[in-house]
């Protein structure tokens, strides 16, 4: 054992994750003394605590190369910065957007954001983790703030099954990880990413026990970001889940998950490129096409989206795939335009009520033009953006992405992963025929004011998607490069 | 007019119009008539806009003029720049042209949702000349497949019984289409490190690697024309759009296709464009003879109008590929024709069917006896499609035919025929609209046309009679951009044969 001396530590690196820890225990004490009626302030506040330890994120992130703290287990450099930033202010944007709802279903417990933001927390340490070590307590506290929020609606059969669901699988897919990750120090000697790197250069022909553990470790990985095939949980998850639950799991962990996946990969395997390829190529199409197929026939507009979000993880890994800066930038400016339309989608999703009831059949929504313009016509942008049509903003992730498979001649990849966004565009233009072709006369209730700020936001930002490559492409490459020293 | 951004300007007009239409609040009335005017005046300033660019454009000059560029990706190389040859030019002021017509046809035609009609309208017409703008090939796809939007919800929102189906096939049609161009893009991008249209065209591509990136750009641009096989979009929605709707699709979006072949295959692909060259030749064949056939057959006007598009769009892509100056000039002059031509034939379909509400022929007869001014609009346009001399349509024809015929006779044969049957299809649905016995009684009370038809009709009937009597001042514009496109290409060729000579002569070669 190496002697760690106090300086390695560097707890400076460390400042948003720790400034999170700590403002997470406070809120719990606040919430216990002033009980259910504190759960809006609660909320802003962690609202605001995330939304300062994003710009915390971007503050430690050192301009260029990796700085380590806790003796290499942690790692902060302009991806993680990055990463965080997007995880972050989703989450609080997903508090903002959950209050209106868990107010009115009765699920208003102080515990659900301090949750939310325990949940950021263990994605911060995913981001950042440099260790299998620290990956998986970083996963695990994730996992387990996830699992409790899914049956935050502990009273409802639905979200109750929706918990056990995600916490059983949740648990199956953690324990394929952490088989791989041994599997991994057995043959290699060390868990820490930098050695790994080392050893790994250089072995022209790496132990089938290596393979196998990389193997389980994706596999583990796959199933956090539920790409095909380990996505099976996601449909009935996104189903039973209260709906602000739902639009924060296909946001914030997902971008947390793909950050680890590719940070993972192209880190400490980056030698072995040859032989994670052929697996991320196979998910990705995998994804891209049942994500597109599957969702045809979706009446459940919840459902809908967690198909669509089988389908965007499979885009995203077309650029990881890649294997290249390009590819990364690709999966970073992808994730990043995804995660907005995201929330901008779940945003009218959470304000589809019709006399205080709650709407998720597709059918039901015809007329919303008529009743609700503003929540018709946001929809049909971002509908538009997830379908990937210019000049909307989603469009130019696809590009990015694609750009990347074509660089790393995966044309075949790259052309099965167009016609699946063709087949995908059928479901997207369904759901905006609904709303804008078929005539309803009934009426929908009108948008909370956070929900409809949000949604001016995320459309502000979609229409103006011809603008956005240029603000994230530089930032993104920026921090792509970061992962690729040399 | 060097630093003056008058194309940005005609392109991103429409769009403050139809901002402005957003923030439109009243009684409905008043939105809707608010909403007319505020479509009618910015359509109205882009065109004038539009006719400074047609006075000041340097006819001498082969290359792109009014050029303007901006930083938009820059770590990427990927720019703004927005530039006008002879090829485009005439694009921009049809797109400008026919918007206006649009709007003025759809004022008593749509009752319903007028805001937003108007707003689609409006956001259509800057990605249609933007489209012919853009000189960034990744620009260029944005506005090319930003049209699908306006135009689904278009023909979605307001058209006729069956309009889901049409709408949701045009829409997944044209992008199954270009999204293999865009991967097509993306290789090029690869290689040239740019997407700047005048730097794609004087890089030179790798012959094999040409063949897919030309077949990548056939998916596009072929359902554009759109060619056949795959011209059955079409026909359904054309059928299921309203009649403005109608007029945009045949006038300006098909024209996008060939636009695309003339100003991406023939350039940016020399090797490939001569060797599909037979390809191009047995689907425009095809094309002219089959669906004239189909076009003879058909019970409903839109439908023959939009059968008879086909054809005339497969003499359009026969001459692109004959690769000669008539042949390119022909089928340049032959889309512009068919944009005025065929966009005036949907109007005249509209002016009945807002009349009678019904496109079958059958229920017509005998129009002459109490809609003359109308039967005379009708014939002349009629003729246009026919190809009379002295209407824009002979001109086109005949310089496609003497381009296909240098060529390749056999070709230039058969689609000679589509002008015989194309003489058939026309004439026979004019007979049965126009003459015969004035029967019907719900016809009887038809009105001739209204003071705003004629508005419509008249300066689109003295285009038709200007284009067929002087060509000249619109074969004068493209004159120099053809010949130096031509030009180049025959240099491209004869260079690349004298490269494959050299190394058939150099030892070592072939191993």
């Amino acid at each position: 054992m190496e002697s760690i001396s106090l300086s390695d530590l560097n707890y400076a690196a460390a400042t948003p994750e720790i400034f999170l820890a700590v403002v997470a225990m406070v809120l719990l004490v606040l919430g216990v003394f002033q009980g259910d009626k504190s759960t809006r302030p609660v909320g802003w506040l962690a609202a605001i605590a995330l939304a300062v330890a994003a710009w915390l994120a971007v503050h430690v992130a050192p301009a260029t190369g990796q700085t380590p703290a806790f003796a290499n287990q942690f790692i902060v450099d302009g991806f993680a910065g990055f990463m965080k930033v997007l995880t972050l202010l989703a989450t609080a944007v997903s508090i903002l957007i959950s209050l209106g709802y868990a107010e009115r279903n009765g699920m208003a417990r102080f515990e659900l954001p301090i949750l939310m933001t325990v949940a950021a927390l263990g994605m911060s340490m995913m981001i950042s983790a440099n260790n299998l070590i620290s990956l998986y307590v970083g996963l695990e506290l994730q996992s387990l703030a996830l699992y409790v929020t899914a049956a935050i609606r502990r009273d409802t059969v639905k979200s109750t099954e929706a918990g056990l669901k995600y916490f059983v699988l949740g648990a199956l897919s953690s324990g394929m990880l952490l088989y791989g990750a041994s599997m991994i120090y057995g043959f290699t000697g060390s868990t820490d990413f930098t050695k790994l790197a080392q050893v790994l250069t250089g072995d022209a022909q790496p132990a089938v026990g290596l393979i196998v553990g990389l193997v389980f470790l994706s596999a583990g990985l796959a199933f956090k970001i539920s790409a095909v095939p380990f996505h099976m949980w996601t449909p009935d998850v996104y189903e039973g889940a209260p709906t602000p639950i739902t639009a924060f799991f296909a946001a914030a962990p997902k971008v947390a998950a793909i950050a680890l996946f590719t940070r993972v990969l192209v880190g400490p395997f980056g030698p072995l490129l040859m032989q994670w390829q052929q697996i991320i190529v196979v998910v990705s199409v995998l994804s891209m096409v049942l994500g597109a197929v599957a969702a045809i026939n979706q009446r459940n507009i919840k459902r809908l989206m967690a198909y669509s979000s089988i389908g965007n993880v499979g885009y995203a890994l077309v650029g990881l795939a890649a294997g290249t800066p390009v590819g990364v930038t690709g999966v970073l400016v992808f994730m990043a335009i995804y995660i907005v339309t995201t929330i901008g989608a779940f945003g009218v999703i959470l304000a589809m009520r019709r006399k205080g009831e709650m709407i998720e059949e597709i059918s039901d929504l015809t007329g919303l033009a008529r009743s609700q313009p503003l929540l018709a016509y946001s929809f049909v942008f971002f509908l538009f953006s997830m379908a990937g049509i210019p000049p909307f903003a989603g469009f130019f992730g696809k590009v990015f992405v694609f750009n990347a498979a074509i660089d790393a001649h995966l044309y075949v990849l790259a052309v099965i992963g167009v016609v699946a966004s063709v087949v995908s565009c059928f479901y997207y233009i369904r759901v905006i025929k609904v709303m804008c072709f078929d005539q309803g006369t009934e009426h929908f209730d009108a948008p909370d004011p956070t929900i409809r700020v949000v949604l001016l936001a995320c459309s502000a930002f979609v229409l103006l998607g011809v603008f956005v490559p240029s603000w994230i492409a530089g930032a993104a490459t920026a921090a792509a490069a970061s992962l690729f020293p040399g | 007019m060097t630093g003056f951004p008058i194309l940005s300007l005609t392109t991103f007009l429409p769009l403050v119009g139809a901002i402005l239409i957003v923030f439109t609040r009243g009684p409905e009335d008043f939105v809707a008539k608010s909403a007319r005017m505020i479509a009618l005046i910015t359509s109205s300033v882009v065109f004038l806009l539009s006719l400074a660019i047609w006075f000041n454009f340097d006819r001498t000059n082969p290359g792109f003029q009014f050029e303007e560029q901006a930083d938009w990706m820059p770590t990427l190389h990927i720019g703004y720049r927005m530039g006008v040859d002879g090829i485009s030019m005439t694009f921009v002021l049809l797109s400008t042209l026919l918007t206006p017509v649009c709007i003025l046809a759809s004022w008593e035609a749509i009752t319903m949702r007028v805001k937003e009609y108007m707003i689609a309208f409006l956001v259509l017409e800057t990605l249609m000349v933007g489209t012919f703008c853009a000189l960034d090939f990744l620009a260029f796809y944005v506005f090319f497949e930003g049209v699908l939007i306006p135009m689904y919800l278009i023909i979605g929102v307001w058209g006729g019984p069956r309009r889901v189906y049409s709408a949701f096939k045009f829409f997944l049609y044209t992008l199954l289409g270009s999204v293999l161009m865009l991967l097509a893009i993306l290789a090029m991008y690869r290689q040239a490190g740019t997407t700047d249209i005048p730097t794609l065209m004087a890089t030179h591509f790798d012959p094999g690697m040409q063949k897919w990136l030309w077949l990548a750009f056939l998916a596009s641009f072929a359902v554009k024309v759109p060619m056949w096989p795959v011209h059955t979009w079409l026909p359904d929605a054309h059928v299921e759009a309203p009649t403005a709707g109608s007029v945009i699709l045949a006038g300006v979006l098909l024209k996008i296709g060939g636009y695309g072949f003339l100003r991406f295959s023939l350039p940016m692909l020399p090797d490939a464009s001569v060797y599909f060259t037979p390809l191009i030749y047995t689907l425009s064949v095809v094309a002219v003879i089959y669906t004239s056939l189909v076009a003879l057959a058909q019970e409903d006007m839109k439908k023959l109008i939009a059968y008879s598009s086909v054809a005339h769009m497969g003499f359009v892509t026969a001459g692109i590929f004959s690769l000669n100056v008539q042949g390119i000039q022909g089928a340049l002059f032959q889309m512009l024709s068919h944009g005025i031509v065929s966009a005036a034939l949907f109007l005249c379909v509209g002016v009945v069917y807002d009349r009678l509400h019904s496109r079958e022929i059958a229920r017509y007869g005998g129009l002459v006896n109490n809609m003359p001014r109308y039967a005379f609009a009708f014939m002349i346009f009629t003729m246009a499609s026919v190809g009379l001399p002295g209407t824009s349509g002979f001109v086109g024809e005949f310089l496609v035919m003497v381009g296909v015929f240098k060529d390749n006779t056999w070709a230039a044969f058969f689609i000679a025929t589509g002008v015989i049957l194309g003489a058939a299809y026309m004439l026979w649905l004019y007979r049965r609209v126009i003459f015969g016995k004035l029967e019907k009684p719900d016809l009887m009370k038809f009105l001739d046309l209204s003071p705003r038809e004629v508005a419509i009709f008249v300066p689109l009937i003295l285009i038709v009679l200007w284009m067929g009597i002087y060509p000249k001042s619109f074969t004068g514009i493209f004159d120099a951009s053809v010949d130096n496109l031509v030009k180049t290409h025959q240099t491209a060729m004869a260079e690349h044969h004298k490269v494959d000579l050299a190394e058939i002569d150099s030892p070592g070669a072939g191993e």
